[in-house]
């Protein structure tokens, strides 16, 4: 208003105005703050979920016992005979261990007032069948004393892990106090202990008795055959198709269908490919079921628009001169581009590759649908042949069937199934990004 | 002779047919490489390809038809009685199948020759004996018509395979010959070989539309048969689904609509915000050390696999919601009777999708010319008000380009769903019970242990034609929004 005496004041005063509009400033930058903080915190929160859960998964707890094999148990014609050996099952054995175990408390000089039956309870199922393949495996140790490391049941394993405790067991018909109390006087004479396990790594899966026992190695296996699918498939179908697309394809309107199809493709659900894989790969073609090849297909259609668009951008980074320098001196247009084009943009088209392959090996919806979940992957298979055509698991498949059971010692599985898997695609994550650095090419 | 010694032959026969190409290309001129039309390599290259490539095709054709006309023979040998309510088509001649290969094991480990297995054919007792020395497992009794259907299929397979390896060995020496025919001083080996490869190339660029047709037309053709079956009604307007092992199942696809929806709304109201703010500081506000470090951090998270936050959802997000909101919990109140519920997958679900939304709309942002906020800071605008009143209103259309990729991305997703939203199918609104979504059905009643031919497991392929198209929409609007904004200021 023309009448109102303008304030006099200072232009290094702030008005009021101002001031609300540097707090809203200062109030936006703060959101973008809290918002990326937020971002990182889950990343943190994840992180450590993953190694606080999963580490204890690569501990077991053994117990080390001299059990005595004796001769009228596991050998009663006293022939040494193979085929009788063989007879005896691992029920056989069983007994042993309680002896075993009653001994060794009689010789630490421990009492308890437990049952044989509660006692080697405390070993793991998987304990007899150890016993029996030694004996079968060398007969004459039959009638000796031999110094076993076996697994500890789950409970027991459980226990020392801190997953159960006396009063969470008060109920239970598979662990009592009584046995967590032997346990605690057993590790502190060094009887039972925990160590790191090679079989969590290596072994195979068990079944939902045993979680003691059950390893992700098989499906390890499994996935690796995943991956040569993928790879021996996705690489040359992708980079040939990228090379047409690129350098060669005219632009009409089939090239034009060809690059929305791909462009969508890399949209496409990944449980629709599973459907994909159900419909045609197993029941059309009628390929076996569960199988990494099945798998290994499925994957190589979800990986191929990934490595098409990577391949097309390297291919594209790659100067024209090049190119002409090439047709310059007489080399045919696929000369050029196949030995002048492709190899400067290699570099590129493996990053690209070990990405879309790190991002086929996390997946896990589609194998969901043909059957790679849910099968018990219990047998390395032997030979490639039997690699690929075979039912097996994979990992990411192995961790969602732990999930799955109800036992709380498979989740511990489970997350350390985690720790392996990720440490794979942090690994080939890593050589993309070391490769990028290496070639990395500015023109 | 087996298809493994067999693709040896053709190997085989296609490096001869390199060499001696090539070799005759050089004495046509002497050995003076000069007088070539084109480097010795491609005429021995087109040898190969030659030999190689319509033996290869022309096997796999046959193996096809041969199968395909094999089953039809066999199904027709069948008598139509047989076929009762337990012994179905696919029954029967999966029996046969197993017979059929049965016998070749009993000839091929020596117990009987083929001459001898089709004289002695109806006479089960003497077969099921070399069956039985096999290791073939004989489910009871069989009946005779479906063993000599067996043998059928075995000699007609044991034929067809001798006469497949004779053609497909034939063509590739015809294609062996041929080349050695070619390769002589004027013949332009290069622009064959050429014109080949570029034929290979385009038929690996084709691949994508076979993919995108095969999932289509796997979908259709089997969500066909589940309309057959079911009222398209009840499908799409029915409001319950409840799947039953007997008949009269209500399979409506609204209330899976309503929990995905509701899920994917809640993992956006996770990810859109933080994903925005984050995407702002990034590129407008953030020094390039701290951006360095926070983008690529920020991206860990989108490089996870989704069964990691499955699990995640599953035994820790999910009960520590529970342990805030469930019965005997902190608060007090008894909300949440399972860890599972529609808040779980959902937050989880934006976790993961944070990254997808920053970088997206972080290139967008970034794409905006520097003349408008230069414009605009000229005018004494803040910052924050540049952004707010000129850059976002610019780049809205790409955002929301972001943001219905995001959406797609939600509602497709599976494992976090499958682990932590639980099984429930109804319009229910709070958001601390759990629900259902479309990949969840899909997956459950595809891995249950459902007869495949009912309306019960068919479903799930009408399920995944619908997230098919739904997502397929989503995308092409996302990606014409996109193309649309970048062409605006380019």
């Amino acid at each position: 208003m023309m009448n109102d005496v303008p304030s006099k004041r200072s232009l290094y005063d702030i008005s009021e105005r101002t001031k609300k509009r540097n707090a809203a400033e200062g109030r936006f930058r703060l959101y973008g703050i809290i918002a990326i903080a937020i971002g990182l915190l889950m990343l943190l929160v994840l992180v450590t979920t993953i190694i606080y859960r999963g580490t204890s998964a690569f501990q077991q707890t053994f117990i080390t016992l001299e059990v005595e094999l004796l001769e009228k148990k596991l050998d009663k014609k006293g022939n040494r005979n193979i085929d009788d050996i063989k007879k005896v099952s691992t029920f056989g054995y069983t007994p042993l261990l309680a002896t075993a175990m009653q001994n060794a408390l009689k010789e630490n000089g421990i009492e308890t007032d437990l049952k044989k039956k509660a006692l080697s309870g405390m070993i793991s199922k998987s304990a007899a069948a150890q016993m029996r393949e030694y004996v079968l495996a060398d007969p004459s140790v039959i009638g000796t004393t031999v110094e076993f490391r076996f697994l500890t049941n789950g409970w027991i394993d459980g226990y020392l892990k801190g997953r159960y405790t006396r009063e969470s067991v008060e109920n239970s018909k598979f662990a009592s106090a009584a046995q967590f109390d032997l346990t605690d006087k057993l590790v502190e004479i060094g009887v039972i202990e925990k160590k790191f396990n090679l079989d969590f790594i290596l072994g195979a899966d068990s079944s939902d008795q045993r979680p003691e026992s059950a390893g992700i190695g098989v499906a390890m296996v499994g996935s690796l055959y995943l991956m040569l699918v993928v790879l021996c498939l996705s690489l040359p179908l992708g980079v040939a198709a990228s090379i047409y697309l690129e350098e060669f394809a005219k632009q009409n309107i089939v090239t034009d269908i060809i690059e929305i199809t791909i462009s969508n493709l890399a949209a496409v659900p990944s449980i629709v490919f599973g459907i994909l894989g159900l419909a045609v790969f197993i029941n059309y073609v009628e390929l076996p079921q569960s199988t990494p090849i099945v798998g290994g297909l499925v994957l190589t259609l979800m990986t191929i628009p990934t490595i098409i668009i990577s391949t097309r951008a390297s291919l594209k980074s790659v100067p024209p001169s090049i190119r002409s320098a090439a047709l310059g001196l007489g080399a045919s247009k696929m000369q050029t581009v196949f030995h002048h084009v492709l190899p400067l943009a290699a570099p590129g088209i493996l990053t690209g590759t070990i990405i879309g392959m790190a991002q086929a090996l996390g997946e896990s919806a589609p194998l969901l649908l043909i059957g790679m979940i849910g099968y018990i992957a219990t047998n390395m298979p032997g030979s490639v042949a039997e690699g690929l055509f075979s039912p097996n698991s994979a990992m990411p498949a192995q961790i969602y069937e732990w999930a799955k059971r109800a036992d709380p010692a498979f989740i511990e599985r489970a997350w350390g199934g985690i720790i392996i898997l990720l440490i794979f695609l942090l690994t080939m994550n890593t050589l993309a990004v070391i490769l990028r650095r290496r070639f990395e090419r500015r023109w | 002779m087996t298809l493994v010694t067999l693709l040896y032959a053709i190997c085989i026969i296609s490096a001869v047919s390199f060499f001696a190409s090539r070799a005759r290309a050089l004495s046509s001129v002497s050995g003076d490489q000069r007088k070539l039309h084109s480097l010795p390599q491609y005429y021995g290259t087109n040898g190969l390809l030659l030999s190689l490539i319509p033996a290869l095709i022309l096997l796999l054709i046959w193996t096809y038809l041969q199968s395909l006309f094999i089953e039809n023979h066999v199904a027709g040998l069948i008598p139509s009685e047989l076929i009762t309510e337990n012994a179905n088509m696919n029954l029967l001649m999966s029996e046969v199948q197993r017979l059929s290969d049965g016998l070749k094991m009993v000839v091929s480990i020596g117990l009987m020759s083929r001459d001898a297995l089709s004289a002695t054919i109806n006479d089960l007792t003497v077969i099921e004996a070399a069956l039985k020395q096999a290791d073939v497992f004989l489910s009871g009794d069989i009946r005779p018509e479906l063993m000599s259907a067996a043998q059928t299929r075995y000699v007609l397979q044991t034929d067809g395979n001798q006469y497949r390896n004779w053609v497909v060995i034939f063509v590739s020496i015809i294609g062996f010959a041929t080349a050695f025919l070619q390769a002589k001083q004027d013949f332009r080996a290069r622009n064959q070989v050429e014109r080949i490869v570029l034929l290979i190339l385009a038929s690996a660029a084709t691949l994508a539309i076979f993919t995108s047709v095969g999932i289509v037309l796997s979908m259709v053709f089997e969500a066909s048969r589940f309309f057959s079956m079911h009222e398209w009604t009840d499908f799409f307007f029915g409001l319950v689904w409840a799947p039953s092992f007997s008949h009269g199942s209500q399979l409506s696809i609204l209330p899976l609509l309503w929990g995905t929806l509701y899920i994917s709304f809640v993992a956006l109201l996770v990810s859109v915000p933080i994903g925005l703010y984050a995407a702002i500081y990034l590129s407008e506000y953030a020094s390039k050390p701290v951006r360095s470090v926070a983008k690529p951090l920020l991206e860990i998270l989108a490089g996870i696999p989704t069964i990691v936050y499955g699990l995640f959802a599953l035994t820790t997000f999910g009960p520590f919601l529970r342990m805030l909101f469930g019965d005997g919990g902190f608060l007090g109140v008894e909300w949440m009777s399972d860890s599972r519920s529609v808040i779980t997958a959902g937050v989880v679900m934006g976790m993961m999708l944070i990254p997808f939304v920053s970088s997206l709309s972080d290139d967008i942002i970034n794409a905006v010319p520097q003349s408008l906020r230069d414009g605009s800071y000229g005018l004494g605008a803040t910052q924050s008000e540049t952004i707010r009143s000129v850059i976002l209103p610019a780049a809205l259309p790409g955002i929301i380009g972001a943001i219905l990729l995001a959406t797609s991305r939600a509602i497709g997703e599976t494992m976090i769903v499958v682990m932590g939203a639980g099984a429930v199918a109804k319009f229910a609104g709070n958001p601390l019970e759990a629900l259902t979504t479309i990949t969840t059905r899909i997956v459950s009643q595809l891995t249950g242990d459902l007869e495949f031919d009912s309306p019960e497991t068919l479903v799930a392929f009408a399920l995944g034609l619908t997230l098919f198209f739904l997502t397929l929409c989503l995308n092409v609007l996302a990606l014409y929004i996109v193309r649309k904004y970048r062409e605006q200021y380019e």
